[in-house]
């Protein structure tokens, strides 16, 4: 058990009402897992990420890494945004040589080394020099990932990272995070609100509803690695999904193709 | 600067030299005809030639470019002065949310104020001289850079900040690392107003108490009865006001342009 999550109950004060964001959420994730967090907006993914990366602290109950409990971001874990958090007075390298900043042992040279290691591995190494507003939305993640990997981070955390990106992409993308997972054998917990995207990540799948945010279902997704989305599988696994969510009709439907 | 980058510049933006010219030259025909037609005495109204003569003389024994550089002198010294400590005092309020609620009200009352109406207690405090030009620069311009920067603090994207904890950024090491440098298309902005209202005041300023400047020539020209050099004094205050503003415009694009927050 890496990362134990128990009795996290998460409370926001809102115009003078208590309103519960997370109620009683208790999750373990081991080493080396794909996790995705997945639920309609609104059902505190975010918040228990943020929990979980330490952006802030729960109202009640305790979240522990590696036996440590969490209270403050570590430079050991990085959390990637939707909304790619480049810094835009900072060309592309620049920009991906800050994770390495705070280590102060490291000469520059050796820090452009890494940071174009990276750029190359995410397939950049050309806009090394270009500012960020100059690519496109997936090559601008693809900045971050090659950021938060050049980190050398034991988790990732990725809060809708692929969320406003174009679905062509978006599915390069997803291919490219579960083939950096694999060489880089990273813990990844990935924030989405598509039933797609999660099962066709994830090892195991949280469930989340809302009012109030919880869990409401975990399941494990045996489809292995080059998983295919129009497989009978993926659809069954979709299918549970769907039912979890009370999502799907319970007559039957007619097709006629 | 007049180079190349700012040319491309000024045509982008739709001001066609063709434009500015036909402008002057109306504005010129129109104070010709206006001193022509009202019939008073050209010593009191000078036409644009005889404002263009003494404009030739002043520049010809050397006035013009003494008073020229004094004034800039004292405006770049205000300038600076007030801009460097608006920043730090805007970042300092701005970050500071409890600092922020103590001094905005002050700001706000003090704000409004003409620098000019202080101008009893800054002779009493600094007596004659560079000084109260100086400080009335310093009032002038302090304001809108102070306000700019200290919302611009408190505008910064989560995200930014965010980012920098995730990777360790220090405690101090966030300020020119990330709040400045994210703040700075705002302190742009703050500057670009200041600069205006600062050139604006820097002539009021130096109308008192000073022995130089375009202000003082002001008040000079019209003790010796020379309202063809008051003309062209005005007229050199006027075109350079417009270059500080048009330099400062150029440098403000870039820098958005830089931060991607402005595509062309
Ligand atoms: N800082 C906050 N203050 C008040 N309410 C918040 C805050 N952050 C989140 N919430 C509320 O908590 C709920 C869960 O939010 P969030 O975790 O962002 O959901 P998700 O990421 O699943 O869309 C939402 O209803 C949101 O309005
Ligand atoms: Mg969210």
């Amino acid at each position: 058990m890496y990362i134990n999550i128990s009795n996290v109950n998460k409370q926001f004060t809102h115009k003078g009402k208590l309103f519960t964001a997370l109620n009683n959420v208790n999750l373990t994730i081991e080493k080396g897992e794909f996790i995705c967090l997945l639920g309609p907006s609104g059902c505190g993914k975010s918040t228990l990420l943020n929990a979980i990366a330490g952006f802030d602290t729960p109202t009640s109950g305790s979240i522990t890494i590696d036996g440590k409990e969490v209270k403050k971001p570590s430079t050991r874990n990085v959390t990637i945004f939707q909304n790619y958090g480049l810094l835009p007075w900072r060309n592309v390298i620049k920009n991906v040589e800050l994770a390495l900043e705070s280590n102060k042992k490291l000469t520059a040279a050796e820090r452009r080394q890494t940071a174009q290691k990276y750029l190359d591995l995410v397939g950049l190494g050309n806009f090394a020099d270009s500012s960020p507003h100059q690519l496109s939305g997936g090559m601008q993640q693809r900045v971050a990932i090659a950021r938060a990997l050049t980190a050398d981070p034991d988790i990732i955390f990725m809060d809708e990272p692929f969320g406003a990106l174009d679905a062509i992409t978006r599915m390069k993308l997803q291919d490219d995070i579960l083939s950096i997972q694999k060489k880089e054998r990273k813990t990844i917990i990935f924030v989405t609100h598509d039933i797609d995207e999660a099962v066709y990540l994830a090892d195991r799948v949280v469930v989340m509803t809302p009012n109030p945010g919880m869990v409401k279902k975990v399941l494990t997704i045996n489809l292995g690695p080059g998983r295919d989305r129009t497989s009978e599988d993926f659809q069954k696994i979709r299918n549970i999904i769907f039912e979890t969510f009370n999502m799907k009709h319970t007559y039957p439907i007619e097709y006629s193709i | 600067m007049l180079n190349n980058g700012l040319l491309r510049y000024l045509y982008k933006k739709g001001i066609n030299l063709t434009y500015v010219v036909i402008s002057f030259i109306l504005f010129i025909t129109v104070w010709d005809l206006a001193v022509r037609l009202s019939g008073v005495n050209e010593a009191l109204f000078p036409s644009p030639a005889s404002a263009f003569r003494a404009l030739l003389e002043i520049i010809g024994d050397g006035t013009l470019g003494e008073h020229v550089l004094s004034s800039m002198t004292r405006f770049a010294v205000g300038f600076i002065l007030a801009v460097t400590s608006a920043v730090i005092g805007g970042i300092i309020i701005g970050w500071f949310d409890i600092l922020f609620k103590f001094t905005n009200p002050i700001i706000q009352l003090l704000r409004p104020i003409s620098p000019i109406a202080w101008m009893p207690f800054i002779v009493l405090a600094f007596g004659i001289g560079d000084m109260p030009a100086i400080v009335t620069i310093f009032i002038a311009a302090f304001f809108p850079v102070l306000i700019s920067t200290a919302v611009g603090v408190k505008n910064i994207p989560e995200i930014y900040l965010k980012v920098a904890k995730n990777f360790g950024v220090g405690k101090i090491e966030i300020f020119w690392k990330i709040v400045f440098p994210a703040i700075f298309p705002q302190i742009t902005a703050g500057t670009h107003l200041a600069l205006g209202s600062a050139w604006v005041f820097l002539v009021c300023g130096e109308m008192i108490g000073t022995q130089s400047g375009l202000g003082y020539l002001i008040i000079d020209a019209r003790n010796n009865l020379r309202c063809d050099i008051l003309a062209a004094d005005i007229v050199v205050i006027g075109v350079i006001g417009l270059l500080l503003d048009a330099a400062l415009k150029y440098g403000e694009a870039q820098i958005l342009k830089k931060w991607g927050l402005q595509k062309e």
